[in-house]
């Protein structure tokens, strides 16, 4: 089964958002110009558009999250969606109830769009191979494979400041092994033609045979950021680490954090991401989180335009496009 | 009353034979080839033209989940099964619950499947209690108790002092000690082999080295114990050369792959399908290839079903919570078969799954000069079909063959000189 087979209804519109890899690039410029449409939402004084008016979207997320779950939110509640936040950790999985069951349960509720987010990767695939044709799935992160909307919103951010993708050096920071983010983002960049995306980290978070993916490794900060115009730094998840992935949070630092110091091996006016939250200190100062190459709020507030946009693509049909 | 297969294509390696013959099997024994003795009295008299006759094959691992897990399956359920994949000797891991780590356990289970049919069932006993790698087990009673072996499963022994009394204890009394070389640390909670596809997906992975640290590890401890090892399904390239450097130099090893191994890779996992989901995990074409190499030189000996049925909730899972296994049993044969020509000939491929497993395993079974147990196998080697999940015999019906169209396919079976299977029903 190919990724288009499973994200594509029979006329050819994107039904699931599971995945970014094996998307075409109309595909990614059509969520994107999409979210375009959706910026001005936000500013008015009535943040709502009635695109989903009477559809029932449920956030889904076995892991924990903040964030994504709250922009998710506001993103289904601005297309006037009604929307039910579950954290099944709390409920159903902890009684021995499998993803499948709760999604089954749920999907009797004649529900229309879930969101999943779990810490298996390829659970969105799972659920997405067993609700009805008319139940449309988003990842909203899947263990350590893929992050789709939050590499769109990377790429969106990029985009606002860079345009050009075809001139961008791009340099992904930090625990790549076990980072969903940096695959779908690697996807996303090569897809929209970026000129180079390399991997900047010590080999103990590095995946096996990362090139493969389509990026160049780099171990050295200095020489991975020069002539870099575009920063995205990882989370480092120290419970992750096990005393065996890094040596010290100090040593990280020194070689990996992103410091005014490291920030000038890149080209000037280079942009600083970070798919938060941020751990200031350990993978970045907070003199560069808080400085002016850094469009890491700015990243938050396109998360909501950009989930608008997959949303009303995958519940409101082609239509959704301008109506607003 | 005796019975007759006539004018077949007799493959019985170990005797080297491979043509037309007719076969005389008499009170459930093999009589005589081509000249019927005299004192014999025809009865059934199977016509054979065009079909291959050949020793009940033989599976040198199969775990039939009971005791312990039978909502996955039963003897009873496997062991059709297995008869009407052409199997008649089944050889069974030490891992059910509870573990057969005594002989009262080894008993049962063979008590069990005596009364659900003939087929003969092997346990092999535990090679330490409860498969925990701190405490041997009473090896000699077990080897009483009919245990053809002796193993920890897949639970690794990480204690190397303990791994090495277990050689030394298991030669004293001649037992084959059959070995999952695996390091522990290095296989974690991993789910697939590590490499571009664990990259892609994300998913926890087992490197290479898992499988090769182990591999030296229990070579250097048969080099200093002279333990007879077998290592149960290699799944690399790299464990395949260890091991053919030790057999060149003498250790008293050998090994098998399972059917699985030497045709899937780890690309056939594609998007998280979980029926691709075993253990070791599927590596990459040069290993499967190697594989394939190291049947045809002989280096592995034998290929066997590593049958690990299941219910289908244990695969509608996440993929690393899905439960690794694959139902095998009905695709031993036609997988097998499916490297013939290009890789073995017909008669080497029916010695990986007749003659030579019965050696691995040290039992009187496997060929048919006479005197010999009258196990037959019947196959029509040209008949084409396509495997259907809908159509599987064993209560697990998890297989990632679903679709693949075969060549060859089982006719007749009998154990002990009577048919049990005919033409796709039992007897």
């Amino acid at each position: 089964m190919t990724t288009a087979e499973i994200q594509f209804d029979t006329d050819g519109n994107l039904h699931h958002f599971l995945t970014i890899e094996g998307l075409g690039r109309d595909t990614l410029i059509r969520i994107l110009d999409t979210a375009e449409s959706f910026i001005d939402v936000g500013r008015r004084e009535i943040k709502k558009v009635p695109l989903l008016r009477g559809k029932t979207v449920v956030n889904l997320f076995f892991e924990s999250s903040t964030r994504t779950r709250t922009t998710f939110e506001i993103a289904a509640k601005r297309l006037s969606a009604d929307v039910i936040n579950l954290n099944p950790q709390r409920l159903s999985t902890s009684k021995g109830e499998s993803v499948l069951d709760t999604v089954n349960n749920l999907e009797a509720m004649h529900t229309d769009l879930f969101v999943v987010r779990d810490s298996h990767s390829g659970a969105a695939f799972l659920v997405a191979q067993h609700v009805p044709p008319h139940v449309s799935i988003i990842n909203g992160g899947d263990g350590r494979h893929e992050h789709p909307t939050q590499a769109m919103l990377d790429v969106f951010t990029i985009r606002q400041h860079r345009p050009d993708f075809e001139n961008l050096r791009v340099a992904i920071v930090g625990d790549i092994l076990h980072s969903r983010v940096a695959r779908s983002q690697i996807h996303a960049l090569n897809i929209l033609g970026a000129a180079e995306l390399r991997v900047i980290a010590p080999n103990t978070l590095l995946p096996t045979e990362v090139e493969r993916l389509g990026v160049h490794v780099y171990n050295d900060m200095k020489l991975g950021l020069k002539d870099v115009d575009i920063i995205i730094m990882l989370r480092l998840q120290l419970e992750r680490m096990q005393g065996t992935l890094i040596a010290s949070e100090q040593e990280y630092f020194n070689l990996y954090g992103l410091t005014q110091e490291k920030l000038a091996y890149a080209n000037p006016n280079a942009l600083v991401m970070h798919p938060g939250p941020i751990n200031r200190g350990l993978e970045i100062a907070s003199d560069v989180a808080d400085g002016p190459n850094s469009v890491i709020l700015a990243q938050v507030t396109n998360g909501i335009a950009v989930r608008m946009s997959v949303m009303a693509m995958l519940l409101g049909g082609q239509s959704a496009r301008r109506q607003d | 009353m005796g019975s007759l297969i006539r004018d077949g294509h007799l493959i019985d390696p170990a005797h080297g034979i491979d043509g037309q013959h007719d076969l005389y099997l008499n009170d459930g024994f093999v009589a005589a080839l081509d000249h019927q003795p005299v004192d014999f009295v025809t009865g059934r008299v199977i016509e054979a033209q065009g079909l291959v006759v050949c020793p009940g094959l033989i599976d040198l691992r199969a775990r039939l989940r009971e005791p312990g897990l039978e909502h996955k399956a039963t003897i009873e359920s496997e062991v059709k099964a297995a008869i009407a994949a052409g199997i008649t000797t089944l050889c069974i891991p030490p891992d059910t619950n509870p573990v057969i780590d005594t002989p009262a356990m080894a008993q049962m289970i063979q008590q069990r499947a005596w009364r659900t049919g003939n087929t003969f069932i092997h346990p092999i006993g535990a090679l330490t209690k409860n498969l925990e790698g701190n405490v041997l087990t009473d090896m000699a009673a077990l080897d009483e108790a009919g245990c053809v072996g002796v193993s920890n499963a897949l639970n690794p022994v990480k204690d190397t002092v303990v791994m090495r009394r277990a050689m030394q204890y298991a030669s004293t009394f001649d037992l084959t000690v059959f070995l999952h070389p695996q390091d522990p640390w290095l296989q974690g909670n991993g789910c697939v082999h590590e490499g571009q596809i664990s990259t892609r997906l994300g998913l926890p992975a087992i490197p290479e080295a898992a499988e090769t640290v182990g591999v030296a590890r229990e070579l250097a401890l048969i080099e200093t114990t002279g333990a007879r090892c077998h290592f149960c399904q290699l799944s690399s390239a790299r464990a395949v050369e260890m091991v053919a450097e030790a057999q060149h130099r003498g250790l008293p090893v050998s090994a098998d792959v399972s059917a699985h191994h030497l045709h899937l890779t780890e690309h056939d996992i594609g998007f998280f399908n979980t029926q691709c989901h075993v253990i070791p995990p599927l590596r990459t074409e040069r290993d499967r290839d190697q594989l394939r190499q190291a049947v045809k030189d002989g280096v592995i000996a034998v290929i066997c079903s590593d049958h690990q049925p299941h219910e289908p909730d244990a695969k509608l899972a996440p993929f690393s919570k899905s439960e690794p296994g694959i139902s095998g049993l009905e695709t031993l044969l036609p997988l097998t078969l499916k490297l013939v020509d290009k890789h073995l000939s017909l008669s080497e491929a029916v010695a990986t799954l007749t003659h030579k497993p019965a050696r691995t395993l040290g039992i009187d079974a496997g060929h048919l000069g006479p005197g010999a147990t009258a196990d037959v196998c019947i196959f029509d080697p040209e008949q084409e079909w396509i495997f259907r999940r809908e159509h599987m015999v064993s209560k697990g019906r998890n297989t990632p063959f679903q679709g693949w169209p075969f060549k060859g396919k089982v006719t007749h079976v009998l154990i002990g000189g009577e048919v049990v299977y005919e033409n796709g029903s039992e007897k």
